[in-house]
């Protein structure tokens, strides 16, 4: 294992968060702050309780999800899309570093960087309503798989995008909607049945609900079908993430 | 001494269906500068991409320092810097930044030191702190060297190091060629600058449509090849080649008043006394004379062209 390698990456991902800060951490929390202020204050305060929790209190699980999902897909797609465009991919390549550490600094500092967004928004979230946590160890848990499992799709979309555009088009086109149909701001059990079996058909509905379990205990799924789910996401992008660096796709010709 | 590259029978067809590299043998003597010539297209980014891992080889074998560049790739590819040809740089860090990611992530841990030594090396060391995108063109390529240099490698390759690089840094970088060599590091490099090869290089190899043509010693490959040619100021003007001895080697100019005598510089006899002396029996009298030698870019010229 080259651990300085893995370290190099990681560092190298990580200092570029840090020189983007505003546009990194400020922007996302922002935008979730909006999110508390028209669903949480202006919108919520009319609607009654959800499964017997303030509606204020019960999208913030789902609000963590949306920004921990797409900022995992944008970050690790445009830190492995950038060297490619710009060239400097040639150095990775002739490096003394195999796939696995590849994949660890690159898809380690996506993921790093989108938990602590989600913990941020966590905490700005108690600025606006009362949090109550029953499973710390499970969300965290669920934090920790989603960002990975994410941070892995999004390295998949920043090898194979060959432009900006696409590298936009998956979490604008794809993340978005799913999450946003994905009961993140409503349980799917206010849904018509037909839409309830559509929903089922939306992988980001076990991740908030599981997720939304380890605050409140309440879920649209079993919370081990949750889990499951999760893990069998990330293991097909594991199993795809493999396949590019076993062929070369896009990477090598 | 074993070879410090070997490689044996590389091909590369790519996708395209474009055969980039036919059956490419060659070793690299350790501590060695080795010029790879070729025009446009002739397949030698190919060959030192294929070497340093960027690029999968269709078939063959490579190995550096005894290790295989696919089964123990860690070990082949910590021995080797690259600078590849065009100006593949990031944007927004610093010069120190960069370099130092490079050392670790050819596995080294990071030693300040060495980095300083080697920025220095390439007079970037006052721009350290500078992000890379404030730098000019020329500046970049320093960058580039010293991105290479950065993890003491044992091989370095220099993809066209000096195309679009000002005199000033063509000479420092050949003075860090220099340096580096003397530290018995083995250098690599391609050119289309033949006057290059033909000043720092130990061995040529001509590549051509991705089949070496030649892999020869410089001075070898110069005298080998070379013609050199004798050229006569006459005194008076000629209406034809005289009809004396090696009348078929002889050639006479457009203003009929130098006549050329090409010999090949190998030949036991060059036959230059019997000529003069033929020359003189003639009455043909001469105000000077004149020797050129073939210059490799002549031979290399003549190399491509042939049809093979």
């Amino acid at each position: 294992m080259n651990i300085h390698a893995v370290r190099s990456i990681y560092m190298f991902e990580m200092s570029r968060t840090a020189r983007t800060l505003m546009q990194s951490i400020v922007s996302p929390v922002l935008s979730t702050s909006l999110y508390f202020v028209v669903f949480g204050a202006a919108i919520g305060s009319r609607i009654t309780q959800i499964e017997g929790i303030e509606y204020g209190a019960f999208i913030v699980p789902g609000l963590i999800m949306l920004t921990l999902l797409t900022q995992s897909v944008m970050n690790a797609s445009f830190g492995i899309y950038f060297p490619r465009f710009t060239g400097t991919i040639y150095e990775l390549l002739s490096a003394p570093i195999s796939y696995i550490e590849i994949v660890l600094g690159y898809v380690g500092a996506a993921a790093t960087k989108s938990i602590i967004l989600g913990l941020i928004i966590l905490a700005t979230a108690g600025f606006f309503v009362p949090l109550r946590i029953a499973h710390p160890v499970w969300m965290m848990a669920f934090l920790l798989l989603t960002a990975i499992t994410f941070s892995l799709l999004g390295f998949i979309i920043g090898i194979w995008a060959d432009g900006f555009e696409k590298l936009q088009i998956i979490p604008l086109l794809l993340i978005t909607p799913l999450t946003f149909l994905g009961g993140s701001f409503y349980s799917i059990n206010v849904l018509p049945p037909f839409w309830q079996t559509v929903s089922l058909f939306n992988p980001v509905v076990y991740l908030v609900s599981g997720f939304r379990w380890s605050f409140y205990e309440v879920s649209d799924v079993h919370v081990g079908t949750s889990l499951a789910m999760t893990f069998v996401f990330l293991i097909a992008c594991l199993g795809v993430v493999g396949w590019i660096f076993k062929t070369g796709y896009r990477l090598k010709n | 001494m074993s070879p410090i590259i070997s490689i044996s029978n590389l091909s590369k067809t790519y996708a395209t269906g474009f055969h980039a590299l036919k059956g490419i043998n060659l070793d690299i003597a350790r501590g060695e500068i080795f010029a790879l010539l070729g025009p446009n297209g002739a397949g030698k980014t190919t060959l030192i991409s294929t070497v340093c891992g960027i690029v999968n080889p269709s078939g063959g074998t490579v190995t550096v320092d005894g290790h295989d560049i696919l089964t123990d790739f860690r070990k082949a590819r910590e021995l080797i810097g690259l600078v590849p040809q065009e100006l593949t740089t990031d944007a927004f860090e610093t010069v120190w930044a960069t370099t130092s990611f490079s050392r670790g992530l050819f596995g080294k841990a990071a030693n300040p030191a060495h980095i300083e030594r080697v920025l220095k090396d390439l007079s970037l060391w006052d721009k350290k702190d500078n992000k890379i995108m404030t730098l000019s063109g020329g500046m970049k390529r320093r960058v580039l060297i010293a991105k290479a240099l950065s993890h003491e490698p044992r091989i370095l390759f220099l993809d066209e190091p000096t195309a679009g690089v000002d005199v000033q840094l063509r000479k420092d970088m050949w003075e860090v060629v220099r340096k580096l060599r003397a530290s018995g590091v083995t250098i690599i490099l391609t050119t289309h600058y033949i006057e290059e090869a033909e000043e720092m290089a130990d061995r040529i190899g001509v590549i051509n449509k991705g089949e070496l043509i030649v892999v020869e010693e410089k001075k070898t490959l110069i005298s080998k090849l070379g013609k050199k040619q004798l050229t006569l100021e006459l005194q008076k003007k000629l209406d034809a080649v005289p009809q004396v001895i090696f009348a078929d080697q002889l050639t006479l100019s457009a203003d009929g008043m130098n006549l050329t005598y090409t010999y090949d510089t190998e030949a036991e006899r060059t036959g230059i006394t019997r000529l003069l002396n033929a020359l003189s029996e003639a009455d043909i009298r001469f105000r000077d004379l004149s020797t050129t030698q073939s210059s490799l870019e002549d031979i290399f010229v003549d190399l491509v062209r042939q049809p093979r």
